[in-house]
């Protein structure tokens, strides 16, 4: 059943996937959100290495920028905008808990069986390993140009539009809080505006 | 080889299901989204080495998945963050206006 040769490869694919699942397991376990987001970073290097592994370098790379970096960042951002007192005295349902823990524990059953009794075909050779990033970026910039523009375009509209909604609301920003902004939008300066132009005096 | 990486990719996506599923902070849920995300991710360099036609189009596409899981992260978070200004919590219990 398990027809596994016991090689360099194999041994490498051992450690990244303990280091992944551990920093999954951990992730759903641990209390506190900033140790949780720590650990999510970890799974993402993890997965970065197993992506060398299957000689996918460009991926990895991009991996590790945009996920154990970008991602990371902008969770940690999430958090210390919304406060986090409460975040140990979570009431725990444990008929919801325990029908969630089943229905993944099925599925992991479902996708376990299928991925053991498939008879998988022998790969041909996998031509890429070398000069993986010229030839990613020429697959990109000839047959997928036009994904690619249109994710430009999605990136773009995605930022403009969460920059729009996290923004605060005009209204607000003149009150007594001052924002960021204040100064721009031609309302009654706020403190931090009216610092920054003393200090420029 | 590519039963494990594929056994390994299940692992994570059911990790990230039973988070998204059970975890009451709006954040830990999002980022089980990205977990379930990140093993798709896996299976298609799987594919893109070990599949029958090994390509680089597996590659590329997971390039693509990391942008839109990118994009989809950014936008969950602005959604939080307004959220927290609106309701003053983020718990996703708590967040039942088309429930009542």
């Amino acid at each position: 059943m398990f027809n596994i040769e016991f090689n360099g490869e194999f041994a490498a694919f051992f450690i990244f996937s303990t280091i992944i699942v551990c920093g999954a397991v951990l992730m759903i376990s641990l209390q506190k959100v900033v140790h949780m987001v720590i650990s999510m970073a970890g799974v993402f290097l993890g997965l970065a290495g197993m992506f060398v592994l299957l000689e996918a370098e460009f991926v990895a790379f991009v991996q590790v920028l945009i996920y154990a970096g970008a991602v990371s960042i902008l969770m940690i951002f999430g958090i210390m905008m919304t406060n986090h007192q409460d975040a140990g005295g979570e009431k725990v349902l444990p008929l919801h808990e325990g029908l969630a823990a089943i229905g993944a524990l099925a599925l992991f059953g479902l996708l376990f069986y299928a991925i053991r009794t498939t008879d998988f075909p022998d790969p041909l050779p996998f031509q890429g390993g070398e000069e993986n990033t010229m030839k990613i970026g020429q697959l990109l910039y000839t047959g997928y140009i036009v994904p690619f523009e249109l994710l430009s375009i999605l990136l773009t509209v995605a930022f403009i539009g969460s920059i729009a909604i996290a923004r605060r609301l005009p209204e607000k920003i003149n009150g007594a809080s001052g924002g960021d902004n204040a100064g721009i939008g031609g309302g009654p300066a706020g403190p931090t505006a009216q610092l920054q132009t003393k200090e420029a005096e | 080889m590519l039963p494990s990486y594929l056994t390994m990719a299940a692992i994570l996506f059911c990790i990230g299901l039973y988070g998204a599923l059970v975890k009451r902070n709006a954040v830990v849920v999002l980022l089980s989204v990205e977990l379930m995300l990140n093993a798709v991710n896996l299976n298609l360099i799987v594919f893109s080495k070990y599949g029958v036609a090994p390509s680089l189009t597996g590659q590329v596409f997971s390039l693509f998945t990391i942008t839109v899981a990118a994009a989809e992260a950014a936008v969950g978070v602005a959604i939080l963050i307004a959220l927290f200004r609106a309701k003053g919590t983020v718990n996703v219990d708590e967040y039942d206006e088309m429930r009542r």
